[in-house]
């Protein structure tokens, strides 16, 4: 746990000087709003609809931020450093998923009011209890399953590519358990809480992950 | 890629490699470091055989390569921090040494504002923290000045004590360190033999 605290302070510390990862992931989301907006040609959308655009928007943006999650380490000699230390390597897996998820925290914080404002018809305010914790729980199976393909993808040549057809697929049903999950919570008078089935998978989604990651993630990390 | 390397190297003792770029030295160190895993062959360090039981002698290793391992945005003094925490190493561990290396005036500074000089030399801090046996050194005094070379003889010097395996392309100052030499042609071992008893036209062939 103290090894995966520390990698994390230094990855927050990293992202506070060099600010590349979260401005660039919430510019994206904004930006994909604005252009939605346009694009559909409505001035709002609710439900099953509005799930979809909020959650691929944030699955995109996502792939942002997966994308740049171990190039520090590639390019200034962080796995090296890492790998030389005396500690339990799926510390940085830890330490890795748990940054994305912070990220994806503040991405949301900023893009869920925008969206709210930009295309969303009924009130957010009676949804975000709801909201929150299907974002959450999708947060977590793209923190996770992010870091275990970003790790893979820096390791190659196309990491800009590898990253979404290795990613994509595999956060396709966290995609599908996040959108149906927010879905009922967006339209007007609708439910404020969200449906336990599409909950459940999520939930489930996350802990087979997190287990099948942390049993792989040493062998990922030698050469 | 190396083939048939063969030798014990003795606690306390120190092995230059020598060879032309692309012989196999920075492979060969890799090997040592853990950080590489050989195809064939058996390595062992501290009786220890790798890459099976690499994670108990990683703390007891310190490696100086090329690539300095260093974070460009953050200060020397951050660097240490965040390796000293890695290998549980105090502070006040990191403050010996940036006083050492004559760095503790610019710790604060990021490292990708410092001179190539000075990032070696925080290299040479991040390579001794945590007081390692074994020293895998890469070129150690690459972008050293006479000065700072002898501000990092310490650490990394003979003087040291350290179990040490060093390469350089300066190799009658390589074999006035070494109680081993073992020359690399081609990633094959062209000799393993004492500094005494290296053939000065065997050296020159390997850089030939």
């Amino acid at each position: 746990m103290r090894t995966a605290l520390t990698v994390l302070r230094k990855d927050l510390l990293l992202e506070l000087r060099g600010l590349e990862t979260l401005p660039a992931m919430i510019l994206f989301a904004i930006v994909t709003f604005v252009i939605f907006h346009f694009g559909l040609n409505r001035d709002t959308i609710d439900g099953q609809l509005a799930a979809g655009v909020l959650t691929v928007t944030l699955l995109f943006a996502a792939m942002l931020g997966i994308n740049r999650l171990f190039v520090a380490e590639r390019e200034q000699g962080g796995f090296d450093a890492f790998l030389l230390a005396p500690v339990d390597r799926s510390a940085l897996l830890v330490a890795k998923a748990t940054a994305l998820f912070l990220f994806l925290v503040v991405l949301e914080v900023i893009a869920v009011p925008a969206f709210g404002l930009l295309l969303l018809g009924p009130s957010l305010g009676p949804a975000l209890p709801g909201l929150i914790a299907v974002l959450a729980l999708g947060d977590v199976a793209l923190a996770v399953i992010g870091t275990l393909v970003s790790a893979i993808a820096v390791q190659t040549r196309a990491r800009d590519l590898i990253g979404p057809i290795i990613g994509l697929p595999l956060l396709l049903p966290a995609l599908i358990g996040m959108a149906r999950g927010a879905g009922p919570l967006l339209v007007a008078h609708g439910s404020s809480t969200p449906p336990g089935r599409w909950v459940a998978i999520l939930a489930l989604y996350d802990v087979v992950f997190a287990l099948l990651s942390y049993a792989v993630f040493d062998f990922l990390l030698e050469d | 890629m190396l083939r048939d390397v063969s030798l014990d190297v003795p606690a306390g003792s120190t092995l230059a490699v020598l060879g032309r770029n692309g012989a196999g030295k920075s492979t060969l160190l890799r090997i040592l470091a853990t950080l590489l895993r050989p195809h064939a062959g058996d390595v062992r360090l501290f009786g220890e055989a790798l890459p099976r039981r690499g994670f108990a002698v990683r703390g007891r290793l310190g490696l100086l390569a090329h690539d300095p391992l260093l974070y460009r945005d953050l200060s020397g003094r951050e660097n240490l921090g965040y390796h000293a925490r890695l290998h549980g190493v105090g502070s006040e561990r990191v403050e010996e040494l940036l006083e050492a290396v004559g760095m503790g005036g610019r710790a604060d500074e990021p490292v990708r504002l410092l001179s190539r000089g000075m990032v070696q030399r925080l290299a040479v801090c991040r390579a001794v923290l945590h007081d390692p046996s074994l020293l895998l050194l890469d070129e150690p005094l690459a972008n050293l000045d006479p000065a700072a070379t002898d501000l990092v003889a310490p650490l990394i010097g003979r003087a040291c004590g350290a179990t040490r395996v060093l390469t350089s392309h300066d190799p009658q100052a390589a074999l006035a360190e070494a109680d081993l030499v073992l020359g690399l042609e081609g990633g094959r071992a062209a000799f393993v033999t004492s500094p005494d008893q290296v053939d000065p036209a065997a050296v020159k062939r390997l850089y030939a």
